[in-house]
């Protein structure tokens, strides 16, 4: 266990995320032990690791959703930007228009395509619309979706394919200018072709915004992350630059699971 | 190879899909023979039909409608309309297909509507119009000019007795006033006698338009008509007594649909007359609808919140649940109890209550603490209320969950979440509960009857005397109709056509209200529906 941790300890300049001792038990199941990592700022971050290996969970706590589910208890830290997210005195609804959240299964909201993508604004209390306006389309063209939905904005977002919904979701999260996106295996439900798109528009925001991507697509992961983490059963097996875990894994575990020996 | 087949004859399930497919035609057929009995029934009811002079070997004579037509082990026997119950006391008579020697469609056969004793069906024989001016000419023609030049004066002694009714509300007003002063102990004749002056000065009114009134009605009542019928007698009746009269057997089809929509008119917007059996029902369709809108404005703001809460807010838990269980149980308590709990709760404890508290001068005729339209309103929201909490829980139940955690990510809260996705999105399943609710509302008896349902209601619960809104009165209601018509009229065969109506207005109207509320739902689902 020592030396998970050696391993998982890397130095990242100007981290947004550090993660420090982190558990989380479901009533009275553990769920993640001992969680200590840096996330950096502006890069795009994939946690790998079998189904049930705390993956998700981990990510729903960097915008504390996992308040919605009873019995849910944490203890160590996360710190955005150098404060603690568990403090009593933070205003998760500030969280989480700070840090952004894309889901596996795309959900628009019932509504059109606009009015898809102003919700935070809308809930934030803005209603001049130009600025409205101006954000649809600066959000929509960010998600790569613009040119695809410019001449039918007020039509339902339900109209919408699988992978432009995706990207609507995106466009969502992005215009409320977050500093963080989550991306809860955002391609496990498309196609090929769309995810070829959502991957493009990942590498797009690169360096703009701070991503955070649960994948279980070992392929994704090389192609559209800087650094990845490896989590198994709860714990950080491995953490470093991808390139580096991809081709020259520390761990006996992280390389069976990359080349395929289970998982 | 056999042993195959019928492997897979039992394998597909062929009984069990020809069972279910008996089941559901069973249901429509029942349906549909209901919905036939009833229109077929109701929609004939205003048609004239023409009238048959009957002579028989015995040397007796009928003229009437056949009304339904009977086997009997001594033969065909048929049942007429004869009308005249001042005559023949009865207005149905039952005569054997054998018996009859001659049957004629005589074209002068006449049928009158009146406002008292039913129909009068005969032969228009001679007029007396000593008081109208009619130009001279043969006796249908005159007689038909004699009703019309009639209608100006019913117009005028229609218009006073509404002078009347005015009069006696500023009277029963005065009293009111003058009750609540002695009830105060203020027993000063200076505040006093200016009232008792004017209600001196009112009652004279009254008394002289009372003595107008009845000298018009008079002079009215002296212009007859005088009719033989089937059997030779001579009835004279006065034209002020006539609502209608025709000739079914001399009326082309126009004047037959002339006569049909008329009818229908008087339907939907006059007055019942004969203890209910005749005339319109705008009382007591005003009286549904009115129930169903006040039982609508309770209950279901009341049902939504409460769904909402259990749903949203509620920690689940051994409360909740027992909340839960209770309400579903709500649901299938006989509506009769909540009757009882109405008249106890409502009528007697709020209701006196309001009484001694607000109109303690008018006491002991209560105000509030006997049945009314609010009580009757509100015991039925108590009934509908599960149902509307039942279908809003659900609705809200069945909204995929990630849609909720996507409005929480993007920093809603939960009552923005609420308000902003999930109502709009179960607003549909919502509907579909107002729907069950409003119809079950519209064809509950039970519960009105011991809260305010009467036979006949003086005045509506909603009309141009302040505060318009009664919500103290006694109403009319379709339902109660059919059953008060049905069960408890002392002519039960003269009375089954208007079951028949009353049957098919009510059925019209929860289908009415049901179908724009379905519409509206639609509409909702095409907005809100999700696919994925």
């Amino acid at each position: 266990m020592n030396n998970n941790k050696e391993q998982a300890i890397i130095a990242i300049d100007d981290p947004i995320v550090q993660v420090k001792d982190l558990n989380l038990f479901y009533g009275q199941s553990q769920a993640l032990f001992d969680l200590n990592f840096d996330i950096p700022r502006h890069r795009v971050t994939a946690l790998i690791g079998p189904s049930g290996c705390g993956k998700s969970t981990f990510i729903r706590c960097i915008n504390r959703m996992n308040d919605l589910i009873d019995g849910l208890s944490t203890t160590g830290s996360i710190r955005l930007d150098g404060r603690d997210i568990f403090e009593r005195s933070l205003d998760v609804i500030d969280l989480r228009r700070r840090v952004g959240m894309v889901f596996q299964k795309s959900n628009p909201f019932p509504k059109s395509i606009y009015e898809n993508v102003i919700f935070g604004m809308r809930i934030g209390g803005v209603t001049e619309k130009p600025i409205l306006d101006e954000t649809v389309e600066k959000s929509l063209r960010r998600a790569a979706l613009w040119d695809e939905v410019k001449d039918r904005l007020h039509d339902s977002a339900m109209g919408l394919s699988g992978g432009q919904m995706q990207r609507l979701c995106i466009a969502r999260a992005i215009a409320v200018s977050p500093e963080i996106i989550l991306m809860d295996e955002p391609c496990s439900a498309l196609d090929p072709r769309s995810t070829a798109h959502i991957e493009e528009l990942i590498r797009d925001l690169n360096g703009e915004y701070t991503i955070i991507i649960v994948t279980h697509n070992m392929q994704q992961a090389s192609r559209i992350s800087d650094y990845t983490a490896f989590l198994y059963e709860g714990e950080l097996v491995e953490y470093g630059r991808t390139k580096k875990v991809f081709t020259v894994p520390v761990k006996k575990a992280t390389e069976d699971y990359i080349t395929g020996r289970f998982g | 190879m056999k042993k195959i087949v019928k492997n897979k004859y039992w394998r597909d399930g062929e009984p069990f899909v020809w069972g279910s497919a008996a089941a559901l035609s069973l249901i429509l057929i029942l349906t549909f023979s209901l919905l036939i009995v009833i229109f077929k029934n109701g929609i004939a009811v205003y048609w004239p039909s023409p009238q048959l002079l009957f002579e028989m070997e015995d040397g007796s004579s009928y003229l009437g409608e056949v009304v339904q037509d009977e086997e009997q082990p001594t033969g065909l026997r048929h049942q007429l309309k004869i009308a005249n119950r001042d005559l023949y006391g009865l207005d149905f008579t039952w005569i054997d297909a054998a018996d009859i020697k001659n049957k004629s469609r005589p074209e002068g056969a006449v049928v009158l509507e009146r406002y008292g004793y039913g129909n009068f069906h005969g032969f228009l024989s001679a007029l007396n119009l000593p008081s109208l001016v009619v130009d001279h000419g043969p006796p249908w023609p005159r007689f038909q000019a004699a009703l019309a030049a009639l209608g100006p004066e019913i117009a005028k002694v229609k218009e006073s007795k509404g002078e009347l009714r005015a009069l006696n509300h500023r009277i029963v007003g005065l009293d009111k006033k003058i009750a609540q002063y002695h009830h105060r102990g203020d027993d000063d004749p200076a505040t006093l006698l200016p009232l008792q002056d004017e209600k001196g000065l009112l009652h004279h009114e009254f008394d002289r338009l009372v003595a107008d009134l009845e000298a018009l009605e008079t002079t009215l009542h002296q212009n007859t008509a005088l009719f033989t019928d089937a059997t030779g007698r001579q009835q004279s009746i006065a034209l002020t007594a006539i609502v209608r009269a025709y000739q079914p057997n001399a009326m082309s089809v126009f004047a037959k649909t002339g006569l049909y929509l008329s009818k229908l008119w008087e339907l939907f917007f006059a007055e019942p007359r004969e203890s209910n059996t005749e005339g319109g029902l705008f009382p007591a369709i005003f009286g549904t609808i009115m129930l169903i809108f006040i039982m609508s404005i309770f209950s279901f703001p009341l049902g939504v919140l409460s769904g909402i809460y259990l749903r949203e807010y509620a920690k689940e838990g051994f409360l909740v649940r027992l909340v839960r269980i209770a309400v579903n149980n709500l649901a299938g308590i006989p509506s009769i109890v909540y009757g009882i709990f109405g008249l106890a709760f409502f009528v007697y404890g709020i209701g006196s209550s309001i009484d001694q508290a607000f109109f303690p001068e008018y006491l002991p005729t209560p105000t509030f603490g006997t049945g009314g339209i609010l009580w009757a309103s509100l015991t039925l929201g108590l009934l509908t209320v599960p149902v509307v909490i039942v279908s809003t829980e659900e609705a809200l139940g069945a909204i995929p969950s990630g849609l909720r955690e996507s409005s929480y990510a993007l920093g809603a809260t939960k009552f923005q979440t609420l308000v902003r996705i999930l109502l709009p999105m179960a607003s549909p399943g919502i509907m579909t509960g107002f729907i069950l609710a409003m119809a079950r509302a519209a064809g509950e008896v039970a519960p009105l009857m011991i809260t305010g349902v009467v036979k006949l209601a003086p005045s509506l619960p909603l009309d141009g005397n302040f505060p318009f809104f009664h919500l103290d009165r006694k109403f009319m209601h379709l339902g109660f109709h059919i059953y008060d018509i049905g069960f408890q009229s002392p002519n039960v065969e003269a009375a089954k056509p208007m079951v028949f109506v009353s049957t098919l207005l009510l059925l019209g109207i929860v289908v009415l209200m049901t179908s724009s509320a379905i519409i509206l739902r639609n509409k909702m689902k095409k907005k809100y529906a999700i696919t994925h």
